[in-house]
């Protein structure tokens, strides 16, 4: 084990006289005060927000359903010793992670202010609207290694396909994110033509697990401990592949990229099996797939890695790699919250210096274009 | 006769309440679904006319599959070569919202079970079809059916009104634990929120491939609420989840207990080591990768032995042929599988000699 454990990561690659610089395709800043969030919001809206809040399908106005782990769900020592919350500080962040982690680009994804989830779909707009712009002002802007992408939430689909446009047309943009947890599963027709715009873009479409669609998050019901809830990520995005697939949108978009953030890739294999293993049987079901699951999966998705599965045997994640392909996995780390992964430690098997450069570097340089 | 060969799991089929239960219903229910025609309870997961609901060969000449004796004899031991075999009657009893409709139905299925399959083929046994709906009533119905030792489980559905671990389920599970009765979990959804997070899906195929994940919300669910600590010599079994996501699942469900155990400090273990001690699972479908390789993996990383139950799914169009075996199966697993775990699992089945 300590073979593994103790291989400093970095250090290795510069005996190896060529540097693995890390994408992480997953890292979350946060808003560190009112102020830099509403300059980009017309009055109105900066007057609702101040007046009515998040009107969302949860219970409370001031935490979310399910009690996290630690405050904001971040990490203990990612407060920036200038106040705000963790992830608020650019010069905190490179210090803390960009810099001694050796990033090369980091992909933004903000949760902010439950920017998904908005009841009031034209508050959600001015919401997501700002929150784009505010990614390159305070971020992209200030550190050419941190990229943005495009918040357009997918149930007002009018504004999504306008604000993919305007931001398009501003070209700094990396992908397109949706949600997983929304009205109805990403699969249907009425959220294609999001699919069709980031087609002709070129643009991976982002979907990074969280949001309140009021669907309970389980398929039996509302869990009691956030310890359930935080597992349930896996099976939405189980559910979220299977409808993408099922529903025919890599069969009709063939050249659309998609990525799914934070769902972490054990549940990846056995969902494709299980899909395999009953097409034949549902096949009158959807004429419309012209080829077996398992094969659009191999092609058209890719997976960031957080959190990272830690079987009891090395051996064990190096089989489920295998499985899902090392073609199909991006490094993420989760910076800065609680179950960060460490691209030093994370992984819990060998891996072969061709597979490393993949997923640290290759794939996500491709999926995006850098 | 054959060595013994126990299918965990197959499915009898319910005609209706105005035929097949009727004889059953108390009077009162009797006049109602006459005069209410209140009948065509099929559960929307098992559409009779959907291919997998039922298989080409396994399709009676009228009426759904699973509802003729002899055709179902025929299917299930005949031709697929078991000794034995576990009666589950899956209707929509368990999703009738008003609770003393859905007790009188559960409690006419079990009546209708035992007197005519049970009674006419001891190689049968049964499990008890219960009103989740009102947790006393099902109590009840498991105490008036815990003298007959032909009924050898509780069966709940994967997909019903609540998680089965709240604490409002509890009694349920102590009378169980109290008779021998190992909890079986079946696919199945009374429809009360959509199969997933995300929503409703389009397609049936879709519904199904999330029940893995129903199942998978249902051990957290038994786990983390403190079931089997209260609870210690109960078992659960999964019956037609899927087998194949239950090592990641697990390895998932270890580090995210050790990253939050704060909060549910009665679990005291990995989830994996109480999953392996508490937790079966039917083996069809079993869902694994297409190559033997890749099959040994997925048993070896789900680490037990015990937990695999031969069960062939009858009717369910779940492989064509006579062998329920899932392919590449290590001989070691497929002895198992057939007689000493379910033996274990299920203390009441006794075999007829």
């Amino acid at each position: 084990m300590s073979d593994v454990i103790d291989r400093p990561i970095l250090a290795a690659e510069e005996a190896a006289k060529s540097r693995l610089r890390i994408i992480d395709c997953d890292v979350h800043p946060s808003i560190h005060a009112h102020a830099d969030i509403e300059q980009f919001m017309p009055k109105r809206w900066q007057q609702h927000l101040r007046t009515y809040g998040s009107h969302l399908r949860t219970p409370y106005i001031g935490t979310t359903p399910y009690p996290r782990s630690s405050p904001l769900i971040a990490r203990r020592d990612a407060w920036p010793p200038t106040g705000g919350p963790p992830g608020s500080d650019l010069d905190f962040m490179r210090k803390q992670h960009l810099d001694p982690l050796d990033i090369e680009y980091g992909i933004l994804q903000v949760l902010d202010l439950f920017i998904f989830s908005q009841q009031n779909l034209e508050f959600g707009a001015a919401v997501q609207r700002a929150i784009n712009d505010w990614q390159l002002a305070f971020w992209s802007d200030r550190d050419p290694r941190l990229k943005a992408s495009i918040l357009a939430g997918q149930d007002d689909t009018e504004f999504a396909i306008a604000e993919i446009e305007r931001c398009a047309k501003i070209g700094r943009y990396v992908q397109i994110n949706v949600c997983p947890r929304a009205n109805e599963p990403l699969g249907r027709r009425r959220y294609w033509p999001i699919y069709a715009r980031a087609q002709e873009l070129g643009l991976p479409l982002g979907i990074h697990v969280g949001g309140y669609g009021g669907h309970a998050p389980t398929g039996s019901g509302w869990p009691s401990y956030y310890v359930e809830e935080h597992q349930s990520n896996a099976h939405t995005m189980a559910a979220q592949l299977t409808s993408l697939v099922l529903e025919g949108v890599p069969e009709r978009f063939p050249n659309l990229k998609i990525v799914f953030i934070e769902g972490g890739f054990g549940w990846i294999p056995s969902t494709t099996w299980r899909m395999d293993r009953h097409f034949e049987a549902f096949r009158s079901e959807v004429p419309h797939l012209k080829r077996r699951p398992s094969e659009y999966v191999k092609e058209h998705f890719w997976f960031t890695t957080q959190p990272i599965d830690e079987p009891d045997e090395g051996k064990h994640l190096r089989s489920l790699i295998e499985w899902v392909g090392a073609d199909r996995l991006l490094f993420s780390s989760d910076y800065p919250h609680w179950d960060f992964d460490d691209p030093r430690y994370a992984f819990k098997t060998p891996l072969t210096e061709a597979e490393r450069r993949k997923i640290f570097n290759g794939n996500a340089r491709a999926v995006y274009k850098f | 006769m054959a060595a013994t060969r126990i299918d965990c799991d197959i499915h009898p089929a319910v005609g209706g309440t105005r035929t097949t239960l009727l004889p059953y219903l108390s009077d009162h229910w009797k006049e109602q679904v006459v005069s209410r025609a209140i009948d065509g309870l099929d559960l929307n997961s098992y559409p009779p006319n959907m291919p997998f609901t039922g298989r080409v060969d396994w399709r009676p000449a009228g009426g759904k599959p699973g509802s003729d004796l002899k055709m179902v004899q025929r299917g299930a031991f005949d031709q697929l070569g078991s000794s034995h075999a576990i009666c589950n009657v899956i209707y929509g009893a368990q999703a009738v919202f008003d609770s003393y409709m859905a007790a009188d139905f559960c409690k006419a299925i079990n009546d209708w079970i035992a007197a005519e399959w049970l009674s006419r083929d001891p190689r049968l046994s049964a499990s008890i079809v219960v009103p989740m709906q009102a947790p006393d009533l099902a109590v009840e119905e498991i105490e008036r059916r815990a003298d007959d030792n032909r009924f050898v489980s509780v069966l709940v559905l994967a997909q019903g009104e609540t998680l089965l671990g709240r604490r409002h389920y509890w009694p349920v599970w102590q009378a169980a634990a109290k008779h021998k009765l190992p909890v079986a979990i079946h696919a199945g959804s009374a429809y009360r929120t959509a199969p997933s997070s995300i929503g409703w899906p389009s397609f049936r195929y879709e519904y199904y491939l999330a029940e893995a994940q129903a199942f998978q919300a249902q051990l957290l669910s038994l786990i983390y609420e403190g079931v089997f600590g209260k609870f210690p010599d109960l078992k659960v079994v999964l019956m037609e989840s899927g087998v194949s996501w239950l090592p990641a699942f697990m390895w998932r469900a270890n580090k995210t207990w050790r990253g939050v155990r704060v909060e549910v400090p009665w679990v005291e273990r990995e989830p994996a080591s109480i999953i392996r001690d508490h937790v079966r699972v039917t083996m069809q479908p079993f869902d694994g990768p297409p190559d033997a390789v890749g099959v040994a993996d997925v048993i070896e990383q789900i680490g037990s032995d015990k937990m695999f139950l031969f069960a062939s799914d009858y009717p369910h169009w779940q492989f064509d042929g006579d062998d329920p075996m899932p392919p590449h199966l290590p001989a070691s697993i497929a002895s198992r599988m057939c007689q000493d775990n379910p033996l274990e699992t299920f203390p009441r089945l006794k075999l007829a000699a």
